[in-house]
């Protein structure tokens, strides 16, 4: 090869591009999901931590990391998926905790829950389920605005 | 036992375990009493789902026959799955399926506490993570638990009825044989008997807020962890098993 491998902080940046599956506001990065990103000899080392084990959003992260890196003339990749340390929520990055609120979402703030409404900034809440629609989020309701809203729950 | 045998087996049983019950709780899929809770069991059966693909392939690893998480989930029948009997118990009413959830989910919560100091850092990893996740379970299951057993009498009487019939089958968590003291003494993982007194703790705790009283025989149905089942294990592999039985190696 005569040009010289791109840099890991411009793949990051690359990186940052790829929406997550299921909460496209944020990006792969902002999720903390991409735990390494280095060159061994040739090869282009890409360590993944999963959020939850059983999340169907994994296979699809490696499909996009995998074809976005291909798009970029990156011809020899390999992922690899890291279990511990376990991913947590304090892996979210600050751009993606005010990208989430500013959609609707409430970041994560503690186990006992979120913060304040999404929509109003209310702190009267209410939780009524400890799970919602993907498994990274629970469901809660502000008693003030009467709305619905997400809470990225907080592991 | 000799010790990559015992690990295997090992392994299976705790990857059927969360296997079977992803399968059962599955089950309440669009059925569940309101939206949330059908969310909540969907959520919860996912984690159990992603936990055995994490056990089973490390089984696979650990046999060495080049046996994948699939083969070992759809491949096998009734006599090789591991599994405790409580989880293959059919579901009966929602009071029933969360009771049943509540005792799986005490038991398993110290168990990968206690599998996250094993000295198979391939097994303190997955339990790591699934720890997690079951820590989530338990405080929902304990908390509706509580909420049932301490609420209607129609639903305090269900709770009680559903306690009473699974009581049985709790103690065949807390019984050890050759191949669990193999790993015990390895490091690998505790031995069975030893989570009985911090299960007791949690679950006499929760009954008690429940206002809901142990039953006092400590009888044990046994067989699960060493392959002999009830007869509800093969209509669960006849309905999960069925696309790769009838149509071999199908992919999604």
């Amino acid at each position: 090869m005569s040009l010289a491998p791109p840099s890991p902080a411009k793949i990051w940046g690359w990186l940052d591009t790829i929406p997550d599956p299921e909460i496209p506001v944020i990006s792969l990065v902002d999720l903390g999901v991409i735990r390494a990103v280095e060159w061994q000899q040739e090869t282009l080392v890409i360590t993944i931590t999963p959020t939850y084990s059983g999340c169907p959003a994994t296979a699809i992260i490696n499909r996009d990391i995998e074809t976005t890196l291909r798009q970029k003339g990156i011809e020899n990749l390999r992922l690899i998926r890291r279990l511990s340390p376990a991913w947590s929520t304090d892996f979210l990055s600050e751009k993606g905790r005010a990208a989430l609120q500013r959609y609707g979402i409430a970041p994560p703030h503690t186990a006992a829950g979120p913060k304040s409404c999404p929509r109003c900034g209310s702190e009267n809440l209410e939780k009524t389920s400890q799970f919602g629609s993907t498994p990274c989020k629970a469901l809660w309701r502000c008693r003030d605005c009467l709305e619905p809203f997400d809470y990225f729950k907080c592991i | 036992m000799e010790k990559n045998a015992a690990l295997f087996q090992f392994l299976c049983r705790m990857g059927d375990n969360t296997l079977v019950l992803g399968h059962r709780v599955s089950e309440w899929c669009g059925h569940a009493p309101v939206i949330e809770e059908d969310i909540a069991l969907a959520n919860t059966a996912l984690d159990l789902l992603g936990q055995t693909q994490l056990w089973l392939e490390l089984a696979g690893t650990v046999e060495g026959k080049g046996r994948s998480a699939d083969d070992l989930a759809f491949l096998r029948d009734v006599w090789d799955f591991r599994n405790l009997l409580l989880v293959e118990r059919p579901n009966g009413d929602f009071g029933h399926t969360l009771l049943r959830q509540f005792l799986f989910d005490a038991w398993q919560n110290i168990i990968l506490a206690r599998l996250t100091e094993s000295r198979d850092q391939r097994i303190a990893e997955i339990a790591e993570k699934a720890a997690k996740e079951a820590a989530y379970h338990v405080e929902r299951s304990s908390g509706t638990v509580i909420g049932l057993g301490d609420g209607t009498d129609e639903s305090h009487r269900r709770m009680q009825a559903a306690l009473d019939r699974l009581w049985p089958y709790v103690g065949e968590m807390f019984c050890g044989d050759a191949a669990d003291q193999t790993l015990a003494a390895a490091g690998i993982a505790p031995r069975p008997e030893d989570l009985r007194s911090a299960w007791d703790a949690h679950v006499n705790a929760v009954l008690d807020a429940a206002t809901l009283a142990r039953p006092d025989s400590d009888f044990a149905h046994k067989g699960g962890r060493d392959g002999t089942h009830t007869e509800h294990l093969g209509y669960i592999l006849a309905d999960m098993q069925f696309l790769q039985r009838a149509y071999p190696g199908a992919a999604w």
